[in-house]
C-alpha cells in the first residue's frame, strides 16, 4: 500500500504583504480618472471659494448698499501677537525706575443703558441707569507708555469677579472674591523691580497677600503708573429661532480711591488724567470720563475695556469657507472608493487576492487618507496667503496670527478632509450604497455646522451641543482667535468660537471615524462580499 | 401614461423606497419636534417664528427625499437597466418626465404627511414652551393664512427638491456624485454667504436654492427677507427646472 503525498503546487506563493496591498490600492485610485479629477476639483473648490470670499469681503460700514465700504482701522496690537481693546481712563504720572504704588479702593459703581438707547444730545451719560458690569474694573496700573496696546500690569477690583491681577491683555489671575464697598474696602499694591511687577492685595492695609507676578518684556526705565477705571460694553442678546438680536451700549465705571501712597522716584509729582482710546466702539466719549480729586480722595470714571480682542471675523480663516465644498467632494470619492468595487464586482477579485479583509480596508483607508491629506494641504497652503492678500487689498485689517496657529489651521484643514474621506470609506463599506453613505456622512458633518452657525436657526445651546458631539466638532481646528474667560463676548459657533479646543474637536471626528471603521471591519468579515 | 405606470412599478418594487420615504417623513417630524421642544422664552419676550420652528425638520427630511430621487435615476445606470428602459421607450425625455412625475407625486404624499405631523407636534410642544397667548402668540394652526402657506409651501419645497435631484442625477448618472452635487448646492450657499460681506450675503441668499426656498416657511418679520416667500420658492423652482432641463438634454444627446 503506497501513501500518496497530497498535491502541492510547485508555484511560489505570491507575496501578499501590506506593502503590496497599499500598492494595489494606490494603483486602483490613481487609474480611475474620475477620482483623480475629483481630488483636483476638491482642491480647486477650496482655493476658488477662498478667492471668492477673500475678494468679496469688504470691511467696514456701508452707508448705502451701493456705496463703497469704508476701510476700517486695525485695532491696536498688544505685546503678544493679537489685537487688543485698550480704552480706559488713566490717571497717571511717570515712575522712574523701581518703585511701588498702593491705594485703598472704597467703591466701584457704574452706569449703563438698559436698552442701548443713546440719547441724541445733552450729556453723554444722561438717561443711564445705575449698575456696575461684572467685568467693570478699576485699580492701579503700571504701563510702558500711554500708547494703546503698550505692555502693562494692573491690580484691580471688578464688578463681580473679585480682585484680579491682569497683565499684557491676556493674563488674568484671581485674587480674593467679593465686591468692594466702603464697609469692605480693598488695598491694592503694585511693585516694580526691573521688568518684574508684583501685585499684592490686602483687606486692612497691614496683612498683604501676593496675587501674581508679571514679567513685562522691554519695559522702559520710566513707565507710567497710576489709577484707572474701565467698563466694557453691556449687551443682552436674545438669540432664538427666527432671529437673534442684541441690544446694548457703552457703560461707565466710577471708582473711589483714597490713601494713595507712592514709593520710588516720581519726578512729575502730580496726577494727569487721560482717556486712552484704543478701540472706541463700546466706550463712551472722553468727555464722559475723567477724575476728581478732593482732599485725600480720588474718583476715577472710565469706559471701555483692557482686554484681548474677541472679534473673530477679520481672520484669514474666513477664506477657508471652501473647505466645505472640498469636503463634500472628498467624501464622495471616499465612498466611491469602496462602493465602486461592490458595483463592479471587483470586490470579489480583491478579497480573493487578499482574503484578510480588514487589511484591505486598512490599505484603502491609508491610501485615501494620504492622497486627501496631500490635496488638502496644498489647497489650504495656497488659499491662506492668497486670501490674506485679497483681504488686505480690500482694506480689511487682518487679525495677526502666529505661525503656529497658521500651521495648525492649514494642517488641521488637510487632516479634517483626510479623516472625513476615511469616514466616507467606512460608511460606504457599512452601507454598500453610494447615495445613502454620501448623504449620511455629509449630513453628519456639514448639517450640524450649518445649523449651529447660521444665526436664528437653532437656539444657541442646541447649536453648541451639536458642534460638540457630532463630527462637525472637527471644524474647531480652524478656530483662529482664542476665547478668554475674563472677556464677556458672544462666544458662539456663529461668531467663530467652538465649545471644544481645536484638537479635541478634531478628536471627535476621529472617534466617529474609528467607530465606523471598526464596525465596517466587523461587518466586512461576517458578511458575504 | 404607460411610461408613468412603468416608473411607478419600478419605484414601488424597489425594496428601499417605502422605508426611505417613511424615514423622510419621520425625520422631518422628529426634527421639527426637537426644534420646537428646544424653544425657550426668556423674560424679555421671545422672538420665535412658530411655523418655521415646527418645520425645521425639513432640513433633515429633504436629504432623504434627495436620496430617493437620485436613486430612481442612478440605480438604472448602475444596474444597466437604463438600456432596457430606453430601448422600450426611445423618447427619452418622456422617461425622465415619467420619473419626475412619479417621484414628485410620492414626495408630495410623503411631504404632506410629514408637514401635518410637524405642525401637530409644533402645536403641542410650542404651547408648552411659552409660545402662548400670554406672549402674544396665537396657537399654531393651519387655519391661519401664513401658517397654511408655510405648510403647503414646505410640501412643494420637498417636491421641488425631488425634481432638482432627479435632474442632477440624470445629468451626472453616478449616484454618489449626484447626491454629492445636490447636497453641495443646497448646503454650500448658506455657508459661503455667511463668510462674505453683507451685500454679497444678500445676493447669495437670493440665489441659494435652500435659503431662498425655505423663505416659504417664514411667517414673521417678512420685511427683513431679501425676497417674498413665494419668490423664494420660485428660486428653487428655477433651480429644479434648470436641473431637469440639463438632465433631459444630456439624456437626449448622450449615449446611455
Amino acid at each position: 500500500m503506497t501513501m500518496l503525498a497530497p498535491y502541492r503546487s510547485e508555484r511560489q506563493t505570491g507575496r501578499d504583504g501590506f506593502t503590496q496591498l497599499l500598492r494595489a490600492e494606490w494603483t486602483k485610485f490613481r487609474t480611475v480618472r474620475g477620482w483623480v479629477i475629483g481630488m483636483l476639483v476638491a482642491a480647486l473648490l477650496i482655493v476658488g471659494l477662498g478667492i471668492l470670499t477673500g475678494a468679496n469681503s469688504e470691511c467696514g460700514i456701508q452707508l448705502t448698499p451701493t456705496s463703497p465700504s469704508l476701510a476700517c482701522p486695525a485695532p491696536p496690537t498688544g505685546p503678544g501677537a493679537g489685537w487688543v481693546t485698550d480704552s480706559f481712563y488713566f490717571v497717571r504720572q511717570p515712575l522712574a525706575g523701581d518703585g511701588s504704588i498702593t491705594v485703598r479702593v472704597t467703591s466701584l459703581t457704574g452706569l449703563y443703558w438698559t436698552h442701548g438707547v443713546t440719547p441724541a444730545g445733552g450729556s453723554p451719560t444722561a438717561g443711564m441707569a445705575p449698575g456696575v458690569q461684572p467685568w467693570s474694573k478699576a485699580g492701579i496700573m503700571i504701563k510702558a507708555s500711554t500708547r494703546p496696546g503698550a505692555a502693562y500690569a494692573a491690580m484691580m477690583v471688578t464688578g463681580s469677579h473679585g480682585v484680579r491681577m491682569q497683565w499684557d491683555f491676556t493674563h488674568d489671575v484671581a485674587g480674593s472674591a467679593g465686591q468692594v464697598s466702603a464697609a469692605s474696602p480693598r488695598w491694592l499694591r503694585l511693585t516694580r523691580s526691573g521688568d518684574t511687577i508684583t501685585g499684592y492685595e490686602s483687606a486692612d492695609g497691614v496683612h498683604w497677600t501676593r496675587v501674581g507676578t508679571a514679567t513685562l518684556a522691554r519695559l522702559p526705565s520710566t513707565a507710567q503708573a497710576g489709577l484707572f477705571a474701565a467698563s466694557p460694553g453691556y449687551s443682552v442678546s436674545s438669540t432664538s429661532l427666527g432671529g437673534s438680536s442684541s441690544t446694548g451700549g457703552p457703560t461707565l465705571a466710577t471708582a473711589g480711591f483714597n490713601q494713595v501712597s507712592r514709593l520710588g522716584s516720581w519726578p512729575a509729582g502730580r496726577w494727569t488724567g487721560q482717556a486712552i482710546q484704543g478701540v472706541t466702539d463700546n466706550a463712551l466719549p472722553a468727555s464722559a470720563q475723567g477724575f476728581m480729586k478732593a482732599g485725600g480722595r480720588l474718583t476715577v470714571s472710565g469706559s471701555g475695556d483692557i482686554a484681548p480682542a474677541t472679534d473673530n471675523t477679520n481672520s484669514v480663516k474666513q477664506t477657508l469657507a471652501g473647505t466645505f465644498a472640498g469636503l463634500i467632494a472628498v467624501v464622495v470619492i471616499g465612498v466611491m472608493f469602496i462602493t465602486a468595487e461592490y458595483r463592479r464586482g471587483l470586490i470579489w477579485t480583491t478579497f480573493t487576492a487578499s482574503p484578510r479583509r480588514g487589511r484591505v480596508l486598512a490599505a484603502k483607508a491609508i491610501v485615501l487618507a494620504a492622497v486627501t491629506f496631500a490635496t488638502g494641504l496644498v489647497a489650504a497652503a495656497v488659499t491662506i496667503p492668497v486670501g490674506e492678500h485679497l483681504l488686505h487689498e480690500n482694506g480689511n485689517p487682518i487679525y495677526p496670527l502666529s505661525i503656529l496657529t497658521v500651521t495648525r489651521i492649514v494642517t488641521g484643514t488637510a487632516a479634517l478632509l483626510a479623516v472625513s474621506a476615511v469616514l466616507g470609506l467606512a460608511v460606504g463599506t457599512l452601507l454598500r450604497r453610494s447615495a445613502g453613505a454620501v448623504t449620511a456622512v455629509i449630513v453628519g458633518i456639514v448639517l450640524p455646522y450649518l445649523l449651529a452657525v447660521i444665526p436664528g436657526v437653532l437656539p444657541v445651546g442646541v447649536g453648541q451641543w451639536l458642534v460638540r458631539v457630532t463630527p462637525a466638532a472637527a471644524f474647531a481646528i480652524q478656530q483662529s482667535v482664542s476665547q478668554y474667560p475674563q472677556v464677556k463676548a458672544t462666544y458662539t459657533p456663529g461668531t467663530g468660537y467652538f465649545p471644544l479646543p481645536p484638537w479635541a474637536g478634531f478628536a471627535v471626528l476621529c472617534a466617529w471615524t474609528a467607530l465606523a471603521l471598526i464596525l465596517a471591519v466587523v461587518l466586512l468579515r461576517r458578511r458575504d462580499a | 401614461m404607460t411610461a408613468v405606470h412603468a416608473e411607478w412599478t419600478k419605484l414601488r418594487t424597489l425594496p428601499g423606497t417605502g422605508w426611505l420615504l417613511l424615514a423622510a417623513a419621520a425625520l422631518t417630524a422628529a426634527g421639527g419636534a426637537i426644534a420646537a421642544n428646544s424653544v425657550s422664552c426668556p423674560a424679555g419676550g421671545c422672538q420665535v417664528d412658530p411655523a418655521k420652528v415646527s418645520l425645521t425638520g425639513i432640513d433633515l427630511g429633504q436629504t432623504v427625499v434627495a436620496i430617493v430621487a437620485v436613486t430612481v435615476v442612478s440605480a438604472e445606470y448602475s444596474t444597466g437597466m437604463i438600456r432596457l428602459t430606453l430601448a422600450a421607450m426611445p423618447r427619452r425625455w418622456l422617461v425622465l418626465a415619467a420619473k419626475a412625475a412619479v417621484v414628485g407625486a410620492a414626495t408630495l404624499v410623503t411631504g404632506t404627511v410629514a408637514v401635518l405631523a410637524s405642525v401637530q407636534a409644533g402645536e403641542l410642544l410650542l404651547a408648552r414652551h411659552g409660545i402662548t397667548a400670554a406672549h402674544g402668540y396665537q396657537a399654531l394652526s393651519l387655519g391661519q393664512g401664513p401658517v397654511l402657506r408655510a405648510a403647503v409651501g414646505s410640501v412643494l419645497y420637498l417636491a421641488l427638491i425631488a425634481l432638482f435631484s432627479v435632474g442632477v442625477a440624470a445629468a451626472v448618472r453616478d449616484s454618489a456624485v449626484a447626491i454629492g452635487m445636490v447636497l453641495a448646492l443646497l448646503y454650500l450657499f448658506p455657508i459661503i454667504s455667511n463668510a462674505v460681506s453683507p451685500a454679497w450675503h444678500r445676493h447669495l441668499d437670493q440665489l441659494s436654492p435652500m435659503t431662498a426656498g425655505l423663505y416659504i416657511q417664514v411667517t414673521a418679520d417678512l420685511r427683513s427677507l431679501p425676497l417674498t416667500p413665494w419668490q423664494g420658492l420660485g428660486v428653487l423652482a428655477v433651480w429644479a427646472a434648470g436641473a431637469m432641463l440639463a438632465g433631459a438634454l444630456l439624456l437626449r444627446f448622450r449615449d446611455a
